[in-house]
């Protein structure tokens, strides 16, 4: 307890610091590789592994099942629709989910039926679920509309509450950056992405970019008064305020983390594929991906937006200039707030 | 003024926050007494089970769907599902183009038929009128004495077309039965039918259908002028018919018009129901027929959007259907809210690890949250019948680690105003001033967020989103009227003030000579002018660097202290310089 308050103490003083401005180059590529990683092995897999509402198909999970032989399952499908194509999987103890190409309505009737029987459970133990072909574009044409009306609103918002469309910009363009790689990671992994999913997705949006805003109001106060401060540059301003936002990143994501994960847990282990589970991934990853992703792209990604305002590059000149001749007066350690212990 | 100090203030906004959840929860105990709620959120198919149809509207001609064309048919399609005897079946739009329906159970075959057909509009001449309710059983004739039609019929409104079984089904039909409004698909469009006007009560053999629906070209409803162009303050619904119609029309106007009633009368019926009876006043040549009558305003709208909605016959397509049995639901809301609660305690854990005592503010704060969230859910469902979903549960239990972050970005605030040499209580006044901007600013993206995914997205999501949304104004709510002024008084107890180990905010943690002293002795706060030369002398390596080190906040402050050494009351006013 007495070291983190130490460590927080050093971070809000200035006195302990990482570079997350300064280095920008190296995270920049560390976060390029991620991304080619995850995008890579995807590819590799042969793409995202698209749940039955973007294929369209029929799905079938029976629960409380006794004897869980996949062979049931198939030889149901198979009996009733020679061509239906039928994955058979016991995603869960007891719980057997079946996916068939896509039935006609009737058909998908009949199958829920005849698995009921087959694996001998009450009749409201079979969950059947009938996607037809076009839902899945249609939901996923109805996300991208959202999640544009939703970026350009948020940019305007940040732009107007910063006054300054770089915060803004730096914001969403390290929320992109977020959203893709975790839809990488989610694609790496290969779990199967379903409408759960996207909602994961989508919170990560909210999320991230709710990180981004509080550490940037930090950004936003240590870099009000320019004039005032003759010690630091921009970005080592900006680096300060990351820093002494540090703790609180750190804190924040532990605790957003350990509800999901519980949930995730829980999602997994005991119920198997399912909503809890999608959804818990997805935010699990996002969140994580989210926090390091302000402290490493969105806050360096501002510090260079500004990098080429030339009152800014004065600023800079004269107080490296400044700090330059106090370093020949005084031949103790220099000051900088590059620290990398 | 002695009423304005900050704790008097504190105390007044906890008591108005008290009266909310108090408020909120009478009206739900008035809910439950009067057994409109059951006082607990009702749940939606996925965790109730049940079954969901996503449906799509498709027309014959390919034509896109207006949104009013789509509510007529959402109202339609709860019409049939309500004819069909399925009780508690929920039908609505989501985002352009979807109706969602969703009902308990498992449809039967006629039901899934009955949602998924198109409306079936037609136009009929009336032959013979009666009364509304049935006939007298004594007053009956008897099928067999029934005479038969002596000659084929001429023509709609022939009484020819009366054989003795629909004379029969004439006598018999109650209209005031129960289920006289339901669906009747499946009408033979050559034969007479019998069919109730439940606008004017009365009932009608009605002639084989001489105009349908499709050769409607448009419909709409407004006020009727006189030749002069004068309104005359009548509402009236405007028809025009496409070509054939035009000349179906024409025919059938021809022959009604002069006949005396009800043989001038035709019916319009939707579903085999009738909507509209109107006697024919002249012969409609071009097309376009005025229906008068004593319309409001509303009833027109209604019949124009019926006579729209008939013109473009929609059926629909299944997109997706579920059909989610009851225990796998049960299960995944038992372990859903199992792992809420285990996710809740591991945050309660952390907290206490992290902030000690105010682990403890963390906790309830997330409690009344919990409680205020609750609260809205329960009543929505009774006001508006919101349903809980699986993922509205995520929602809710993603939110606590959202929700917990607002009192971490505050409490960082107050450790950083102490590590500015400030006593606990002004340094929570002056964190709030900061943390409260930083809070509300970030919430607002997340409620930009839930606001915009409700709105645009179909399916789950909106119930995800909803539940983001709403904790997150529970989370504002909670912030600035029970954590802020909870602080505010704890600031006051003599555990905080001075600092105790326990208490998280331990001054000497943060930079500060501390207060505690152990065995109850309190060290006297003394103003930074003070204290600030003893801490720099810990940290410094030479003093001159050490003031170059300060970071503006710290410069500020120490300025600030000044000040409060001149004038110590000022001290209680949180920070104005940078407003």
């Amino acid at each position: 307890m007495s070291r983190l308050a130490t460590w927080g103490n050093e971070l809000y003083a200035g006195k302990k610091s990482y570079p997350f401005v300064q280095r920008w180059k190296t995270w920049f590529i560390v976060a390029l590789v991620l991304l080619l990683a995850a995008g890579g092995i995807t590819a590799l897999r042969g793409g995202f592994n698209l749940g039955i509402d973007f294929r369209g198909g029929s799905e079938f999970t029976v629960s409380g099942v006794e004897n869980s032989h996949p062979a049931i399952g198939e030889r149901v499908v198979a009996d009733l629709v020679p061509d239906g194509d039928a994955t058979v999987t016991n995603i869960a103890s007891g719980t057997i989910r079946v996916q068939t190409a896509e039935l006609s309505d009737e058909q998908t009737l009949e199958v829920a039926n005849n698995l009921q029987e087959g694996y001998d459970v009450p009749a409201d133990q079979v969950t059947s679920n009938f996607v037809g072909p076009t839902w899945g574009d249609a939901i996923s044409q109805q996300m991208l509309i959202g999640l544009i009306i939703f970026l350009v609103l948020v940019a305007l918002y940040l732009a107007f509450y910063f006054r300054t469309w770089k915060m803004s910009a730096a914001a969403i363009v390290g929320l992109l950056y977020v959203v893709v790689l975790t839809v990488g990671i989610y694609g790496a992994v290969g779990f199967e992405v379903t409408p759960s999913a996207i909602i994961g997705f989508l919170l990560i949006l909210s999320y991230s970019l709710y990180d981004t805003v509080v550490v940037f109001d930090k950004i936003r106060e240590n870099t009000k008064y320019l004039e005032a401060d003759r010690q630091r540059t921009f970005d080592e301003l900006v680096n300060l305020a990351v820093n002494q936002t540090l703790v609180r990143s750190i804190t924040t994501s532990i605790v957003g983390i350990l509800p999901v994960g519980s949930i995730l847990f829980i999602g997994a282990g005991l119920l198997g594929a399912g909503t809890l589970r999608d959804i818990s991934l997805s935010i699990f990853v996002g969140i994580i991906v989210g926090t390091v992703a302000t402290l490493f792209i969105q806050a360096p990604l501002y510090a260079l937006f500004r990098r080429n305002e030339s009152s800014l590059q004065e600023r800079d000149k004269r107080i490296l200039r400044s700090r330059k001749n106090r370093a020949e007066d005084t031949t103790e350690d220099n000051i900088t707030s590059i620290d990398t212990n | 003024m002695a009423s304005k100090t900050p704790q008097s203030r504190a105390r007044r906004t906890l008591t108005w926050l008290a009266a909310i959840i108090v408020g909120l929860g009478v009206i739900l105990g008035i809910g439950v007494a009067t057994n409109n709620t059951s006082g607990v959120p009702l749940l939606a198919l996925d965790l109730e089970g049940g079954t969901q149809m996503v449906l799509s509207p498709e027309t014959s001609t390919g034509e896109a769907v207006t949104p009013e064309q789509m509510s007529q048919a959402v109202e339609i399609i709860r019409q049939r599902v309500d004819g069909s005897g399925v009780s508690e079946a929920e039908i609505n739009t989501q985002g352009d183009n979807n109706v969602v329906v969703s009902m308990p159970g498992t449809p039967d075959e006629q039901t899934r038929e009955l949602i998924q057909a198109s409306a079936n509009m037609e136009f009929r001449s009336v032959i013979t009128a009666g009364s509304f309710t049935a006939t007298p059983e004594d007053e009956r004739e008897d099928v067999s004495e029934i005479p038969e039609p002596d000659a084929e019929p001429e023509n709609g409104s022939d009484p020819n077309w009366i054989t003795p079984e629909i004379y029969d089904e004439f006598q018999q039909t109650d209209c005031t039965a129960p289920d006289a409004n339901q669906i009747r698909d499946n009408l033979p469009a050559d034969e007479a039918i019998v069919a109730c006007d439940f606008e004017t009560n009365s009932k009608y053999i009605l002639g084989p259908v001489e105009i349908s629906g499709d050769q409607i070209d448009s419909a709409d409803y407004g006020m009727s002028q006189t030749p002069t162009g004068v309104s005359a303050n009548q509402w009236v619904v405007n028809i025009s018919f496409e070509s054939e119609g035009t000349k179906a029309f024409q025919e059938v106007t021809q022959r009604l018009t002069g006949q005396s009633s009800p043989q001038n009368q035709f019916a319009i019926l939707l579903d085999g129901q009738i909507v509209s009876a109107p006697a024919s006043q002249a012969v409609i040549a071009d097309g376009q027929a005025q229906i008068s009558g004593d319309f409001d305003e509303e009833r027109a709208g209604q019949l124009a959007e019926q006579l729209e909605y008939g013109a473009l016959p929609i059926s629909f397509d299944v997109e997706s259907e579920q059909q989610i049995s009851a225990t796998l639901g049960q299960d995944q809301l038992f372990w859903g809210l199992v792992a809420g609660l285990i996710g809740l305690g591991l945050v309660a854990v952390y907290q206490f690890f992290q902030y000690r005592a105010l682990g403890l503010v963390t906790l309830s704060s997330i409690v009344i949250m919990g409680l205020l969230t609750y609260l809205a859910i329960v009543l929505l469902g009774w006001s508006d019948n919101y349903r809980l979903s699986l993922a509205g549960i995520a929602g809710i239990i993603v939110s606590i680690g959202l929700t917990a972050d607002s009192f971490i970005v505050y409490f960082e605030r107050i450790k950083d105003e102490m590590r500015n040499a400030r006593p606990f209580e002004s340094a929570v006044n002056y964190g709030w001033e900061r943390a409260k901007r930083t809070i509300t600013v970030s919430k607002l993206v997340n409620i930009l967020a839930s606001v915009v995914l409700y709105f645009v997205a179909v399916g789950n999501v909106r119930g995800f989103a909803f539940t983001l949304g709403l904790t997150s104004i529970a989370d504002l709510i909670v912030v600035f009227m029970f954590t802020h002024p909870l602080m505010q008084l704890l600031a006051r107890t003599r555990f905080f003030a001075s600092g105790h180990p326990m208490s998280g905010m331990d001054p000497s943690l943060l930079g500060q000579k501390p207060l505690y002293q152990g065995a109850g002795r309190v060290r006297e706060f003394r103003p930074e002018s003070e204290v600030a030369p003893k801490r720099n002398k810990k940290n410094k390596r030479s003093g001159k660097e050490a003031a170059q080190r300060q970071t503006i906040a710290e410069r500020r402050a120490a300025e600030r202290a000044e000040m409060v050494s001149t004038n110590k009351s000022s001290d209680d006013e949180p920070a104005r310089e940078d407003l």
